[in-house]
């Protein structure tokens, strides 16, 4: 096993337990984000004029797929690692192998963006069936959703690394995922909102997935790529160092 | 005789400051190859502290271990392909099958899943669970979850086995089923360190003991060589009201007694005075038995509780 895939056993041991409970983990990840398009998009829709040169209804699809992305990588980093964690103990039996925590962390990391490529994928079904975009540009969609999930499956192993149990994780939902979204430009452009506020949605890293996403699902290439590219690096490698120096410290004692 | 396992002078504390408190202080021990090696203690006297360094996954302050020959924890990732662990709570994987956990088990270990499947047949006869490959882990009872835990710390064929408490929590058909899987696999040669709570499981099952309390080795040996030494031979338990008031006439009889709630235990080379003393006396009972393991573990590390 070369060092460099040593994560990959502990993946897979992730991928066949998700086979066979894949419908209810794929709803919950996809059906919210989707609800919301279909139920905005079309509802809302109706009164709004165009934005920025799209109808809304491709305005709120492209930010709902960078929500499901978000989504999909921070319910496995959060809810199902910890269980895997504290519930089931599985990353006790996996480092008594010859397995170190960080082939776990890793392991746990990788799989999170793994679920958010699937969630955008099945996301992007949808957007085909219903006719949304059916742009070739959608193909640079997937790799983008998996650094966006890098970035969320970090931070999602933060918190993780912290809880002491599932409550904690409302709050990441609450005064974390949701707030995020509204300053991101998901739902509605950022444009009208205070500078403070859109400054906040700069630093943070949602937006920048929103501003690659965006475009690519209208046929066109992003304006200023690389520096969306780089800051969702820099919040991916940072986020899991911290989780994993955080881990770390938690297995210790 | 080769050393599986050795400690020399392990410290390990935890905490900082005010709260800093040393859990391991200056252990020192060695597990002979192909021997089953017990380790007692009451709860908080640093086993599975313990355990934990000898597999890498607690660094201690200071003092060298070494396990198969790797220095530890520098080397443990390597160490570790030829240790199988039996670990104290349960963690097989509940959404697989018993047949999957093994598999996916073993995928840690760089073993193919072909490889895995021809052993698989051999490792549940084993575990007394062939015919259950197919069979959801929370379709079974503890004692087979617990066999099978034995039998995946096997799929990589280990020189050396841990177990931590393999016994706990199981009803009596269950623990002996389990003995007899532990000493099957002393016989094959395997070398094996567990802990344990009862005294009776590491009397039967170890060659050699380690008594620790508050972080050091208070006393080694065979399980006879213990009792042999530690302890006088016999033992009389008396129940009944106000057994305490009986304490003083028996005091210049037996070598010791305590008294310990409602029990008055008396410790004695030679139980015949101590015996006729009491016979006669209404509203008692008494137990006259040899001295066991569990006699040395409580003179040893005292009556108080631990938690």
């Amino acid at each position: 096993m070369s060092r460099y895939f040593r994560w990959l056993p502990i993946w897979r041991r992730h991928f066949l337990a998700w086979r066979k409970y894949w419908l209810s983990s794929l709803m919950f990840s996809t059906a919210e984000p989707l609800v919301y398009m279909v139920g905005l998009g079309y509802g809302l829709g109706q009164m709004l004029p165009e934005l920025g040169g799209m109808t809304y209804i491709v305005f709120v699809a492209s930010g709902s797929l960078a929500f499901s992305v978000q989504n999909g990588a921070t319910f496995e980093g959060m809810y199902s690692a910890f269980a895997r964690m504290f519930i089931q103990r599985t990353w006790d039996a996996i480092i008594n192998a010859p397995m170190s925590i960080t082939d776990v962390v890793l392991a746990e990391w990788i799989f999170a963006a793994s679920k958010a490529v699937l969630a955008c994928c099945t996301f992007i079904g949808a957007l085909i069936v219903l006719g949304v975009s059916r742009e070739w540009t959608l193909v640079w969609v997937v790799p983008v959703a998996f650094l966006v999930g890098l970035v969320f499956a970090g931070i999602a192993l933060i918190m993780t690394a912290v809880a002491k149990g599932y409550e904690f994780f409302s709050y990441w939902f609450s005064l974390g995922v949701l707030p995020m979204a509204m300053v991101s430009g998901v739902f509605f452009p950022v444009e009208q909102l205070p500078f403070a506020v859109r400054l906040i949605g700069d630093l943070l890293p949602l937006k920048h997935g929103v501003e690659l996403i965006r475009p690519l699902m209208r046929g066109f290439a992003p304006d200023n790529a690389l520096l969306h590219v780089a800051t969702l690096m820099v919040y991916a490698i940072g986020s899991f160092l911290i989780a994993l120096a955080l881990i770390k410290r938690r297995f210790k004692n | 005789m080769a050393v599986v396992l050795r400690f020399s002078d392990v410290k390990k504390s935890f905490g900082a400051g005010a709260d800093r408190r040393e859990v391991v202080c200056g252990l020192s021990f060695d597990v002979a190859a192909g021997q089953c090696f017990g380790f007692l203690g009451p709860n908080g006297a640093g086993k599975t502290t313990s355990l934990r360094m000898s597999l890498g996954q607690s660094t201690p302050d200071s003092g060298s271990i070494e396990l198969l020959g790797y220095r530890i924890p520098a080397q443990a990732r390597v160490a570790r392909a030829k240790v199988g662990v039996v670990p104290q709570m349960d963690n097989l994987d509940p959404d697989f099958s018993v047949e999957e956990n093994l598999i996916v088990y073993s995928r840690y270990f760089g073993i193919s899943d072909r490889a895995t499947r021809a052993k698989v047949p051999e490792l549940l006869d084993f575990a007394g669970l062939r015919g259950r490959e197919k069979a959801n882990i929370r379709e079974l009872s503890g004692g087979m979850k617990r066999r099978l835990t034995i039998a995946r710390a096997l799929v990589n064929d280990p020189d050396f086995i841990v177990l931590d408490e393999p016994t706990t929590g199981l009803d009596p058909q269950a623990r002996h089923l389990i003995w007899d899987r532990l000493k099957a696999l002393r016989s094959r040669g395997k070398t094996l360190l567990l802990t344990t709570h009862f005294m009776d499981e590491a009397e039967r099952l170890c060659d050699t003991l380690a008594v620790i309390d508050h972080g050091s080795l208070i006393a080694q040996g065979s399980p006879r060589e213990l009792i042999e030494r530690t302890i006088e031979s016999s033992v009389i338990e008396v129940y009944g009201d106000n057994v305490i008031g009986l304490k003083p006439r028996i005091d210049g009889l037996s070598s010791r007694t305590e008294v310990s709630g409602e029990t008055l235990f008396c410790y004695t080379g030679d139980a015949k005075p101590v015996l006729a003393a009491l016979d006669g006396i209404a509203g008692i009972r008494t137990l006259h038995r040899p001295a066991n393991l569990e006699d040395v573990f409580i003179k040893l590390t005292g009556r108080e509780l631990r938690d």
